[in-house]
């Protein structure tokens, strides 16, 4: 057993860091600290700044840009990208399609969409859940049926985030009805731009406009850009959300609001016990899942994950909710405050809607509950 | 940064395992050793001062086998998964770690060589009625020729220790340690008793008794007092950690061969989920306490303090999580003292309170809420 990292880890540690700090600009990072919504240009140029220095995508295949590391320089990187500010690379391309079309996809697919993919030349979005296919994705109804060279499809997806910049949307439809129902289902790739396909805001209870339902009239898509084989995208689908799971604990990001809010909050902390006291615990709580975090990556040396692994997105989530109810406490009064009159006032004034936002963590990729039965089923085996 | 054990910290485990876990393997063999005095089976200490056990965390020159804090982990934490009553903690880790901080070099060979070999048991007298946890003696006085006088409280194995370290509040301010052995000891007044986990204690009330300084006389010695204590807590958090281990296995395998409404129990999700929730609270446990263990090795006293605190607010709190559910999903069985699950959270409640629970924690890192932005597990190596 050794605490700390290897001399070269270490170094690693300090290259990104130096890279993170110096390389992707400084308003992005200031718009993430203040906690306030991105605009595209600034995912994009982000995720570019990213890509230079062979940042974005370290864990693809190192034919399409990955970088061959350990699991531990790969939670390295992520926790310093977290700490320094920097948006995480799209995860629509970094950690959804880009790994699919690089294990599934035809050799014209990877080389048409992957360096795109990597450099946020296409802007991906989700197309999965459908109005009645939220957790139970198999039951998904939206139908494509061929027609000549193209897939001509017909349904509606819903809770596409970001689906206003999307460029490309990978959609998960039913191509046979006749079989059981994770069989029928296949993989393509559409782009926005097609004749028919129409994107409706959604807008949340948080006032933004973040997730948006996505509609197909008839929409034509050449067969080419299926990915793999008919009836095959059950399988890319749980690839993709398995790899979703990974780095799903916003370990660093949830420090850095919380050590925010110790520096905002000081003089309310000051005179607060109770809240000085739900901090200390809420720290101690980060750090149990970050160490844990890292007891996985140290372990996953080529292996199998370490069953441990299962509790970060449950924990990670409920935790980045407490601390932004914590931060909704600090505000107090100030939640029903204008926002004017310095820049505290006005974090304190956007607690509320990011409080809210983050419901949002216990619900997406596989909800809470769904991890808690993939941990009493797969690893207690009950 | 490595989490994993080396080839011979794992045969340390299963030398242990097979020794102590084998002792226990039968819950009415733990039963039978709490049931008489001195509430441990003293054949089974010998032997494992055969093993090198005793001696693990002292140096060569003291009699001892030199090891370092995974090693003591790893036997706290396999004493915890079976609840072996036997005085390591204690005796071992808290009582004999005091010995080797503060004790001259010819009474670290003396005391510490005799607790090695398991020629004699050591406790520390040091808590006393009605004070909270702390680092400092108030009430037990020390006069200038090191005679002893007032009560200590909850001396783990206070009746049986052939050797107390006593602390005392010194005339000229400040903590001292003595110790108090032979003649003297048999002069102190020491009421024996159980605690809740059928482990010992003991009441021990000091009249004028002769004393010997540990280490230099007349010297404060609060700061190695509280380095022991955190050292201590850590230790504690592994056997406490055993503990949950055992509880949640034993939670598992009952949901899946108990049967109601002509089904298993792991049929209801009501009851599965609330065993995830247990099983995210040893692994976050788990976690801390590792890392804690690798931070008493790096050997810095302020993060040895901040780390104890840390492990045991996360041990209180998963403690009684674990604790508390594994007799819920077990049932009526678990309340009960012929079934073990019951008593294994009797066990965590008293080692909660040893020095300090959650609450206590929670008010050291106040203290020093302010004082960082944010915590890097990773900078105290």
């Amino acid at each position: 057993m050794q605490l700390a990292l290897s001399e070269e880890d270490q170094k690693f540690r300090e290259e990104v860091r130096t890279y993170f700090t110096t390389e992707v600009p400084q308003d992005i990072r200031t718009a993430v600290e203040e906690g306030r919504e991105l605009s595209k240009d600034q995912i994009v140029e982000s995720m570019r700044a990213l890509n230079r220095g062979g940042l974005a995508v370290p864990h693809w295949p190192e034919e399409w840009g990955g970088r061959g590391w350990s699991e531990l320089r790969r939670h390295i990187w992520h926790e310093e990208m977290q700490a320094a500010c920097v948006p995480v690379p799209l995860a629509f391309n970094a950690s959804m399609i880009g790994p699919v079309i690089a294990q599934f996809g035809s050799q014209e697919q990877k080389e048409r969409f992957l360096p795109a993919t990597a450099n946020c030349d296409i802007f991906w979005s989700q197309g999965f859940s459908e109005p009645d296919a939220g957790s139970d994705l198999a039951s998904l109804r939206t139908t494509a049926v061929l027609d000549g060279d193209d897939y001509v499809v017909n349904g509606q997806k819903t809770w596409t985030t970001l689906g206003q910049y999307g460029d490309w949307i990978f959609t998960l439809v039913r191509t046979n009805p006749d079989v059981k129902k994770q069989a029928g289902i296949s993989m393509l790739l559409i782009d926005m731009r097609s004749e028919g396909l129409e994107v409706r805001p959604i807008e949340l209870i948080d006032g933004g406009h973040e997730v948006n339902e996505v509609w197909f009239d008839n929409v034509r898509v050449p067969a080419e850009n299926m990915v793999g084989e008919p009836g095959s995208g059950w399988t890319q689908a749980k690839f993709l959300l398995g790899n979703e799971r990974v780095g799903v604990a916003p370990v660093g990001a949830t420090k850095r609001v919380l050590a925010r809010a110790k520096e905002i909050g000081a003089e309310v902390l000051a005179d607060d016990p109770l809240l000085r006291a739900r901090v200390a615990e809420l720290e101690n709580e980060l750090l149990a899942l970050e160490l844990t975090a890292l007891r996985v990556a140290a372990h996953s040396a080529g292996g199998e994950p370490h069953p441990a692994s299962s509790v970060l997105k449950l924990r990670g989530t409920e935790l980045q909710q407490a601390v932004s109810e914590l931060v909704v406490d600090l505000a107090g009064p100030a939640v029903l405050g204008s926002g004017d009159g310095g820049d505290d006032l006005d974090w304190y004034r956007r607690s509320t809607p990011i409080y809210l936002n983050l419901r949002k963590a216990s619900i997406y990729g596989g909800s809470n509950e769904v991890q808690r039965q993939i941990i009493s089923r797969g690893i207690l085996g009950l | 940064m490595d989490f994993s054990y080396d080839d011979e910290q794992t045969a340390l485990r299963d030398a242990t395992r097979g020794l102590v876990g084998k002792a226990y393997a039968d819950w009415e063999s733990r039963r039978r050793a709490v049931a008489d005095d001195p509430g441990f089976d003293e054949k089974l200490w010998t032997q494992m001062a055969e093993m090198g056990l005793l001696g693990l965390p002292f140096s060569e020159d003291d009699g001892g086998v030199g090891a370092g804090p995974v090693e003591v982990a790893i036997v706290c934490r396999e004493l915890g998964r079976v609840l072996a009553p036997e005085p390591y903690l204690g005796s071992v880790v808290y009582a004999g770690g005091l010995v080797a901080a503060v004790g001259t070099p010819e009474q670290r060979q003396e005391v510490l060589g005799g607790l090695a070999s398991g020629e004699s048991v050591l406790a520390f007298a040091h808590d006393e009625p009605g004070r909270r946890t702390s680092a400092s003696a108030h009430d037990v006085t020390a006069s200038a020729e090191g005679a002893l006088t007032g009560t200590k409280e909850g001396v783990l194995h206070g009746a049986r220790a052939d050797v107390l370290v006593v602390s005392a509040a010194l005339e000229g301010g400040g903590t001292g340690l003595f110790l108090v052995s032979g003649d003297a000891l048999a002069g102190v007044q020491r009421e024996g008793y159980s605690l809740p986990d059928g482990g010992r204690a003991a009441r021990v009330t000091f009249d004028g008794t002769a004393a010997t300084p540990l280490g230099e006389a007349g010297a404060d010695v609060t700061s190695s007092i509280a380095r022991v204590q955190d050292l201590t807590r850590i230790m504690a958090a592994n056997e406490a950690l055993g503990v949950m281990q055992t509880q949640l296995a034993a939670t598992v395998g009952y949901l899946k061969s108990r049967k109601q409404f002509g089904v298993t129990l792991n049929t209801f999700q009501a009851l599965t989920f609330r065993a995830a929730d247990m099983y995210t609270s040893q692994e976050l446990t788990h976690s801390l306490v590792d890392w804690a263990t690798m931070v008493v090795e790096a050997g810095d006293p302020d993060a040895l303090a901040d780390a104890a605190a840390r492990v045991s607010l996360q041990v209180s709190r998963a403690g009684r999580h674990i604790g508390q559910e594994t007799i819920q999903l077990h049932g009526g069985i678990g309340v009960t003292a012929e079934y073990n699950v019951g008593t294994f959270t009797s066990h965590l409640t008293v080692l909660d309170h040893l020095l300090g629970d959650g609450g206590h924690q929670l008010r050291a890192l106040d203290q020093r809420l302010t004082s960082y932005a944010a915590i890097d597990p990773l900078d105290v190596a």
